[in-house]
């Protein structure tokens, strides 16, 4: 085998080296998974960074692999939380029959508006996500005798995690509980984008027309990984019910999305990572700010977008890459090559 | 049967005046400009201000609706948007996204949560009976006003010397320059009026659509849908849009309030996904 590592193609050597882990990605979810023990009185919180760092993974999976912009991707983790919740609220308080059971009513829904999606350009992609996650917020407001309209779905009791650890007060059984759901699902995920399938999927992401010539199914590829981020992000939703023990109205609304994106941007998107330290970052900032100034916490993110876009994205997250790659060596892809976030560019 | 038609009509008139300026910059510019709902807000403050705080009467606060955004506009276009025009959708949806939150939370900052109310001047208020129809003073009011603007804006656009620059600019801005066209300037000032008609918008439609500091992302959907549905080719197509839109909202929160918003979201997907470029756009 050694001898023949040597003839290899470049493009051969490169395939077979990138799904190979990192140590800065060991280290990564030994610090993930270190918070526990450091982090006595931040259990919320970190439990609240696990699942939107579940939730910016999902939007990762179409928004940079697959080059989706969607502006409307709170559908399916409204979807998941509400799934969640109707389940512990009406008895099956078993925390992971509702992960599971609010990943597959979020994948028929994504499996179902992914063909709306396949449709048209940027533009209408994004008008459409944006339109089906208007419709499933209204649907939630008007079923009001199921989802508690605008009062949000109340009396909502979780029990124990597999029977054995009850959620606590101060949210210990919720970090562990949403970190080990998040590396799960991340190790699938990471799997996932380096299969021959994931490859594909970026073909598609990078010319979808060229990826059609060679025999690529790009609309089947398509929905498959839409269906795919929808189940993860209901699984978020759904993790979201549980350890609040609260689903609202919220959870459907605009700036939900709306801030995902941002997450995804301040993360970089491409390389699952993204999702996961934009989540940190994000999180991080609204609790400086929110101590400060909470109401105009929109102001604040506002400003961070306008600015980000103007001063520029790429450049942005290249320079983050040059400054992380001198001090740990190459955390995302080899090569440097930070993905072109969604298909933006105007194509032929 | 005919008062909400009439109401509706009025209402569409209205929808079309707001986002008549984003059918432009959206339509013909090609700029995804979710913002467009911060320069209606803007304008309606302006009217609610002068209105309630310094006692100018309603008409006359009109224009200021529309010169104070036009001027935010030309502003913003000059500084910021300018450099966006050749990036990403993608760019250009945050970038607009964050001005939309920043403008929230400024007004929010600046003038409070509650709603603004504009109190019309008496002689545009209650309604007179023409021909058993129910027609209220202030929507005949803004049919009229919008009616105006339609067709001065149609006019513009197709039979001057501006009109023919900005679809030239449009098609083609590389050739367009070296003709001689002065490309940015043409943007700027399409920008600037169509901020500024969304201001005058936002201050007639203040007593309608209501005014508070979260207008902009509430009535963003409105818009995009009325340039989506209507397409991007040229003026008609939203005005037809938004006259569609604002009968069927009305009737809908009329007939079946269950179903509210229902409709209109369905209805934009349903066009959306058989007609991508819009209905009554020719596909490029």
């Amino acid at each position: 085998m050694p001898a023949e590592a040597g003839s290899r193609s470049p493009v051969e050597a490169g395939l077979r080296h990138r799904p190979r882990w990192r140590w800065q990605e060991t280290v990564f979810w030994i610090l993930a998974f270190g918070s526990f023990f450091l982090t006595s009185d931040k259990h919320l919180l970190v439990s609240e960074i696990a699942i939107l760092a579940l939730f910016a993974l999902s939007l990762d999976l179409i928004l940079g692999y697959a080059g989706i912009v969607s502006l409307g991707h709170a559908a399916f983790l409204g979807l998941g939380a509400y799934v969640a919740g109707l389940l512990a609220k009406h008895g099956a308080g078993e925390p992971l029959l509702g992960l599971v059971a609010a990943a597959a009513a979020a994948a028929l829904a994504g499996f179902a508006t992914s063909f709306l999606v396949l449709r048209g350009a940027d533009l209408t992609r994004l008008m459409v996500t944006l339109g089906v996650a208007l419709v499933f917020g209204e649907i939630a407001n008007q079923a009001a005798w199921l989802t508690g309209g605008a009062d949000g779905l109340q009396g909502i009791t979780m029990g124990p995690v597999l029977g054995l650890f009850e959620f606590d007060i101060f949210g210990r059984t919720a970090h562990a509980y949403t970190l080990v759901v998040l590396f799960i699902l991340f190790l699938l995920a990471r799997r996932v984008v380096h299969s021959p399938f994931g490859l594909s999927i970026m073909a598609i992401r990078d010319n979808p027309l060229r990826a059609r010539a060679v025999g690529v199914p790009v609309n089947r590829r398509l929905v498959a990984i839409y269906t795919m981020a929808a189940a993860y992000a209901g699984v978020a939703g759904a993790l979201l019910a549980q350890t609040t023990q609260f689903v609202s109205l919220d959870v459907l609304e605009f700036h939900r999305s709306a801030d995902l994106i941002l997450v995804l941007v301040i993360g970089g998107a491409g390389y699952l990572y993204g999702g996961l330290i934009g989540a940190v970052v994000f999180k991080l900032l609204q609790d400086a700010f929110a101590t400060l100034t909470p109401q105009y916490w929109l102001f604040w993110i506002g400003l961070i977008l306008v600015v980000l876009v103007l001063v520029g994205r790429e450049r942005i997250s290249l320079h983050a890459h040059g400054v992380l790659g001198r001090i740990f060596g190459r955390l995302g892809l080899p090569g440097r090559r930070v993905a072109p976030l969604a298909g933006g560019e105007p194509r032929p | 049967m005919l008062t909400i038609l009439f109401d509706g009509v009025a209402y569409g008139m209205l929808l079309f005046v707001l986002a008549c300026g984003l059918a432009v910059t959206l339509g013909l510019m090609n700029f995804v400009n979710l913002a467009h709902g911060a320069f209606a807000m803007a304008g309606g403050y302006v009217s609610a201000l002068m209105l309630n705080r310094w006692g100018v009467p309603f008409v006359a606060t009109l224009p200021f609706a529309f010169i104070i955004p036009a001027a935010i506009g030309l502003v913003l276009e000059r500084t910021l948007y300018v450099h966006l025009y050749g990036r990403s959708h993608l760019d250009q949806v945050l970038f607009s996204i964050g001005l939309v939150f920043m403008s929230v939370a400024a007004v929010d900052y600046a003038f409070g949560s509650q709603q603004q109310f504009i109190r019309l001047p008496a002689w545009l208020q209650g309604r007179v009976e023409i021909a058993g129809v129910q027609v209220g003073l202030y929507r005949s009011f803004i049919i009229a006003i919008c009616a105006v603007l339609v067709i001065a804006i149609q006019l513009v656009l197709t039979k001057t010397r501006f009109g023919s620059r900005l679809r030239a600019a449009v098609d083609d801005p590389r050739v367009a320059r070296g003709l001689g066209i002065n490309v940015n300037g043409i943007f700027a000032a399409t920008f600037a009026v169509g901020s500024g008609l969304a201001g005058l918008g936002g201050a007639l439609g203040a007593e309608i659509l209501g005014l508070d500091p979260s207008f902009p992302l509430k009535f963003m959907i409105y818009f995009l849908i009325v340039v989506t549905v209507g397409g991007t080719s040229g003026i008609v197509g939203p005005f037809v849009a938004s006259l569609i839109l604002g009968i069927a909202d009305v009737a809908g929160k009329y007939y079946v309030p269950a179903f509210g918003a229902f409709v209109i979201y369905t209805l934009m997907i349903v066009v959306l996904v058989l007609r991508p470029q819009g209905l009554f756009a020719r596909a490029r």
